[in-house]
């Protein structure tokens, strides 16, 4: 296997025609990297990467690049993510490189939550640069070596460079428009906002592989599971671009006391075999949000283990 | 009609309630008057359309500054009655004498010196 | 225009505590379109000053005067003889009339009544939204008369991004996404391909970012 960008395991298995499987782990609002160490080791060797939040929904948490740095340390590979809403171009460059020096190999580039979302809304709001800029100014520090400046680059960062897609988000009819920008711009992988809307996202697809993105970057499909009608009832009416259809609450709620969240892996297991057969999709992203100990049951439950050596 | 209403009341006439800015209830209250009320045409039969509206939203105005100010919004009030209700206005003039009996004298009446 | 809020009124009475006279100094300008430092507003606050201090027993004088505008020499000139009458003065202004003022005469002070927000226009009377964000690179033609420097909450330039619902922004159902009607605008008038080019990064040095700016125009400059 030649001309890897990164030779991370993501882009390895990915390259090699498997079906990926990446997780999820945030990391701890404090230094506890114990915590952290804890979090992420249900992941281990149960997926092919595990992303690491960069002040998901404007929480402050230790920085993604150390946790990142962490889970190196402790044999996991981590897909760093970077928003644009807390650092300007200067800090993104030199946060690039840190990672890289770090030994960091996957990088996801966002736009961020809006800063009110979260737990100091005071505060400035960067936003130098737009995500679409961000994976475009990564593209260039690893294949032209050269900073935003045109300088050259003292050993430039070798990314796998990811993107997040919206299927759900309005306008629909711009959505794929969007993701075809994102791919244009660098992005060698895309992660979808978790998915719960079979039906638009069965469309969604459809227009990305007439577009033919499928062939230029991997699209891994989102799945977070429903722990409990009152999360699935959260997310449909307060999380905006968030698409929750009135039948998965109502099927969660027949599932009786108690049984909801079986009920909610049980339809996580169903989406992902869908998955595996839908042309496009060359894997999943599993964001068990503060419930990375039931990923390796979904994930053999699903068929997704072992994960393959590459 | 010679229906009789509490002779402390003073009243202004005014063409239109529309007519009556903030100003003019912020004076009145700076210049001690315990209370201060507006009486407008009901609504959706003002002659000049919208001006008892104006009124209505001027009121809550000025409500809302003497909250600010720690001083009972009750003292300003905004009322909606026919040009023939004789007995109605003499009703409203009882009542809003009656309720700055039970709030007191306006505490912006100046204060002796101690 | 040039668009403020009154302060709260606490803060105000703060400002003035120590104070028995005051100027309350209003303009003719933006504050008086976005009605909140006009000659009417002026009254406005004067009076509600002297309740509130008649109040607590301490009576407070307050004069008032409105001038043309504040950020011109010429008519900050015209109080020349009347500023340093007061304990401290007012000045409904947006936050350039205070300034100027306090240059113009340093051995006042001058309270600013309101807080500037932003460049913006009436949606209708009584409503003023922020419309521009003064980057000093304006970029609306290239997105249909819209702005999504001051318009988007992240100013972003290949919007919209993952949170925009029901043409709103995720901050807010207050708010509505422009990057949203951009792209309406943009596919109704057969245009979507101007937004599929990438647009270079910003230069924010333009903007309050690079430093205070100043405008010169050479030939009028004596």
């Amino acid at each position: 296997m030649n001309d890897l960008k990164s030779g991370s395991n993501l882009e390895k298995v990915l390259r090699a025609g498997h079906f990926a499987l990446t997780g999820e782990c945030g990391p701890p609002k404090g230094a506890n990297v114990e915590h952290l160490k804890e979090k992420f080791s249900h992941l281990k060797g149960v997926v092919d990467a595990v992303n690491v939040t960069d002040n998901q929904t404007a929480v402050v948490r230790m920085s993604s690049w150390a946790a990142s740095a962490v889970m190196i340390q402790n044999g996991v590979e981590p897909n760093f993510q970077m928003v644009c809403r807390d650092r300007n171009r200067l800090a993104m460059q030199s946060d690039i490189l840190g990672a890289y020096a770090m030994g960091v190999r996957n990088m996801l580039c966002l736009s961020g939550d809006h800063q009110t979302f979260g737990n100091h809304p005071q505060a400035k709001n960067v936003y130098d640069i737009d995500s679409m800029q961000l994976l475009s100014l990564v593209k260039k520090m690893r294949d032209e070596g050269k900073f935003l400046n045109d300088e050259d680059i003292d050993v430039p960062p070798k990314m796998f460079i990811g993107a997040a897609s919206n299927p759900f988000a309005d306008p629909f009819e711009f959505r794929v428009h969007r993701l075809a920008m994102k791919i244009a711009a660098g992005a060698d992988f895309i992660q979808t906002q978790c998915i719960y809307n079979m039906d638009k996202f069965r469309n969604f697809m459809k227009m990305a592989v007439d577009m033919g993105l499928h062939e230029k970057a991997r699209i891994l499909a989102g799945i977070t599971p429903m722990k409990s009608v009152g999360m699935a009832q959260y997310m449909a009416k307060s999380v905006p671009g968030m698409d929750v259809p009135e039948s998965l609450i109502k099927r969660l709620r027949g599932a009786g006391k108690g049984k909801a969240a079986e009920e909610g892996i049980q339809f996580a297991i169903e989406q992902i075999q869908e998955f595996k057969e839908m042309k496009g999709l060359a894997g999943i992203h599993l964001m068990a949000i503060e419930w990375e100990h039931r990923v390796p049951e979904i994930a053999e439950r699903a068929g997704l283990l072992p994960r393959p050596k590459v | 009609m010679r229906l009789s209403y509490p002779s402390n009341v003073k009243v202004i006439q005014v063409p239109c309630t529309g007519r009556v800015d903030i100003i003019h209830l912020l004076k009145a209250v700076e210049d001690g008057a315990d209370a201060v009320y507006v009486a407008g045409c009901m609504e959706g039969e003002c002659h000049f359309l919208v001006g008892n509206l104006k009124a209505k939203k001027r009121v809550q105005y000025v409500k809302k500054v003497l909250q600010e100010l720690g001083i009972e919004p009750e003292r300003v009030e905004m009322f909606n009655l026919s040009a023939g209700e004789g007995p109605r206005f003499a009703e409203i003039a009882r009542e809003m004498v009656e309720r700055a009996k039970a709030l007191g004298p306006s505490p912006v009446k100046m204060k002796k010196a101690a | 225009m040039i668009i403020a809020d009154r302060k709260p009124l606490g803060e105000l009475l703060e400002m003035v505590k120590d104070c028995n006279k005051v100027l309350i100094l209003g303009c003719k300008g933006c504050v008086t379109v976005c009605n909140v430092g006009g000659t009417k507003e002026v009254g406005v606050l004067a009076s509600i000053l002297k309740i509130a201090r008649k109040k607590e027993g301490r009576p407070l004088q307050v004069d008032e005067k409105t001038i043309e505008r504040q950020c011109d020499p010429e008519y900050i000139a015209l109080v020349k003889d009347q500023v340093g009458q007061y304990d401290a003065v007012i000045s409904m202004a947006c936050g350039v009339g205070p300034q100027f003022l306090s240059e113009a005469y340093p051995d006042q002070r001058f309270f600013p009544a309101v807080n500037t927000t932003s460049f913006g226009g009436a949606l209708q009377h009584g409503i003023w939204s922020e419309r521009c964000a003064g980057c000093g690179t304006c970029l609306i033609h290239h997105f249909d008369g819209m702005c999504p420097i001051a318009r988007c909450s992240k100013s972003i330039l290949h919007g919209p991004c993952g949170g925009s619902a029901k043409g709103k922004c995720e901050i807010s159902k207050e708010v509505d996404c422009i990057w949203d009607m951009i792209v309406q605008k943009k596919m109704e008038k057969g245009r979507l391909e101007d937004l599929t080019k990438m647009k270079p990064n910003k230069d924010w040095r333009t903007a309050r970012d690079g430093g205070p700016r100043k405008s010169v125009r050479e030939d009028l400059v004596q």
